[in-house]
């Protein structure tokens, strides 16, 4: 009997697992998931909790319901991975051993990356959504806060989900206004960036949005400290910008876990061929989802589309065929813009951003890069979509893996 | 397109950034970081040698690896190009400017 040991019960383990148990002979293949964690947590709801659009029953599950039968949950901490004799060290000492290792330990904060960040203000006015905890603290701080300067800020990227922070401030304008005291909210919008996003066209638009919603935007800023006692955040320039209310996304880095053994870049990312995600050191080792340092999104769509081609590559591999160089880089994203709309941003390594519909070329029913209602409702659907279709491995229909180049204005 | 740097005609792009690394001289580098109002001293062309060769070696530069690296820390490459340093100084260095992560 062979095995396949994938650490890491998140999006996109969760999803490997799904489609393995669909695709391998139980006769011959064994399949072990590994995770620490009671909870799986939808992590796009984190958005928003702090505003109270949800709440934190909507976005936690419990792990088991989600791992197939035939697929054996292993809980517990790893500890390290020795890939040279193909086994992974458990935090309580045992030892599992594997014939094909897939990675999927995401990607999570480091606030300590960055002075005082993590100091005496740390959840009194300095406040991060990425974590469960984190927004959680937001949530009871915006019940009570009678206004000031909101600083909406990234460290540096990569980050999880990009424009997730982008919508954190668009939300937090509507949200003011809701409570009648946007004229008491001066909203900054600071990133190392130049501009609102990392796409010049999806730039463009955003940029656009931030000016009419009256967002300030400090870019360019690549920030050294944060001072907890003149309320400031400071960059290497010497620039400072002033807050009442930091809400802040830290340093995202792999689980520490990938350093201890030796396999992760500066950031603890696992180098990874960005096309068949294959480890580049490691001939049986996969690296899906936000573990990987490919140049592509941090996003559970981008984690279901590459989920999908590994699975053919995990089959080619095991009968020793060349591996398919399939995946292009395919992400695309509802961005929250406030109001009760949203817009679609659709993209992949060599295509920017696009205006056009998806999924049916010119028909729709979503629309690329403008604001609407049913996109908005489309980024609350989704939530249902990743419960009950996402996890489970099934195929999202006419959602292809690829990016689909009809119905869309590229030049 | 075209742009004359230094009395010569310079492939660059729509932002400035040179397009053909065969054309970059010192005297191209220099025209550069005057238009961003920088006087080059030796341990600025330390820097920029540097940059070139990290990207020589197709290491994807960020402000982050600058910092680790023991060439120097980023508090010094911000005053070498003042706002927005990574920006700045490949173009100085007649490289593409780095692309953002996603
Ligand atoms: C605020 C926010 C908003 C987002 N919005 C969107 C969105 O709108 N659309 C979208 O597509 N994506 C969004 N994302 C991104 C999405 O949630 C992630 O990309 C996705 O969850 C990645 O899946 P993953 O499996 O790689 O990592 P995860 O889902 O984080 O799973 C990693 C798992 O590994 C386990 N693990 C790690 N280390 C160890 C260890 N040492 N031992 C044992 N277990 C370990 C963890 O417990 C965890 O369960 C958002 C993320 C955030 C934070």
């Amino acid at each position: 009997m062979k095995k396949i040991l994938i650490l890491g019960a998140g999006t996109a383990g969760t999803m490997m697992a799904n489609h393995l148990s669909h695709e391998l002979d139980a006769k011959e293949w064994q399949i072990q998931i590994i995770d620490e964690n009671e909870e799986h947590h939808y992590q796009p709801g984190y958005l928003f909790l702090p505003f109270e659009i949800y709440a934190p029953e909507d976005i936690i599950k419990r792990i088991e319901e989600f791992i197939p039968n035939g697929v054996e949950l292993i809980k517990g901490s790893i500890d390290v991975i020795s890939p040279k004799t193909n086994e992974v060290i458990m935090a309580d000492g045992r030892i599992l051993n594997y014939d094909i290792l897939i990675i999927a330990t995401g990607a999570k904060i480091a606030p300590e990356e960055i002075a005082g960040m993590k100091g005496s203000e740390w959840q009194k006015s300095v406040f991060d959504f990425y974590t469960f905890e984190g927004a959680l603290a937001l949530r009871n701080k915006l019940r009570e806060w009678q206004g000031g300067k909101l600083l909406v800020h990234i460290t540096e990227m990569p980050i999880k989900c990009p424009v997730a922070p982008l919508e954190f401030a668009f939300l937090a304008d509507s949200f003011f206004k809701h409570k009648n005291m946007r004229d008491k909210v001066e909203i900054s919008f600071v990133t190392p960036l130049s501009g609102a996003f990392t796409k010049p066209k999806a730039t463009a638009a955003l940029d656009h949005l931030l000016d009419e919603k009256h967002i300030k935007i400090e870019a360019d800023f690549a920030i050294e400290s944060v001072d907890n006692d003149k309320k400031v955040i400071v960059d290497y320039g010497g620039r400072e910008v002033a807050f009442d209310l930091l809400v802040t996304v830290p340093t995202n880095k792999g689980d520490e876990l990938l350093a201890r053994s030796g396999m992760g870049d500066d950031l603890n990312f696992v180098p990874t061929h960005k096309a068949t995600l294959q480890s580049l050191e490691y001939e049986n080792i996969f690296v899906l989802g936000d573990a990987s340092n490919i140049p592509a999104s941090k996003a559970g769509s981008v984690a279901h589309f590459e989920a999908e081609i590994l699975t053919q590559n995990i089959k080619h591999y095991i009968k020793g065929e060349p591996l398919a160089e399939e995946f292009d880089g395919h992400a695309n994203c509802f961005v929250e813009t406030g109001d009760g709309k949203a817009l679609l941003i659709d993209f992949n390594y060599t295509h920017e951003p696009v205006e056009g519909t998806f999924p049916f070329p010119g028909i729709g029913p979503l629309r690329l890069m403008k604001e609407s209602r049913i996109n908005h409702m489309g980024k609350l659907a989704f939530r249902w979509i990743y419960w009950n279709m996402l996890l489970k491995g099934t195929h999202i229909p006419f959602v292809s893996s690829h990016m689909e180049e009809a119905g869309k204005n590229f030049n | 397109m075209e742009k004359e740097i230094a009395g010569k005609m310079i492939s660059v792009n729509n932002e400035g950034y040179l397009t053909n690394f065969s054309q970059w001289t010192k005297e191209v580098g220099e025209a550069i970081a005057l238009e961003n109002h920088i006087i080059m001293t030796p341990r600025h062309w330390e820097v920029i040698a540097y940059l070139q060769n990290e990207h020589k070696n197709n290491v994807a530069l960020s402000i982050r690896k600058i910092g680790k690296s023991d060439v120097l820390d980023i508090k010094e490459f911000y005053a070498l190009f003042p706002q927005g340093p990574l920006k700045t100084s490949t173009k100085i260095a007649g490289i593409p400017k780095p692309a953002s992560c996603i």
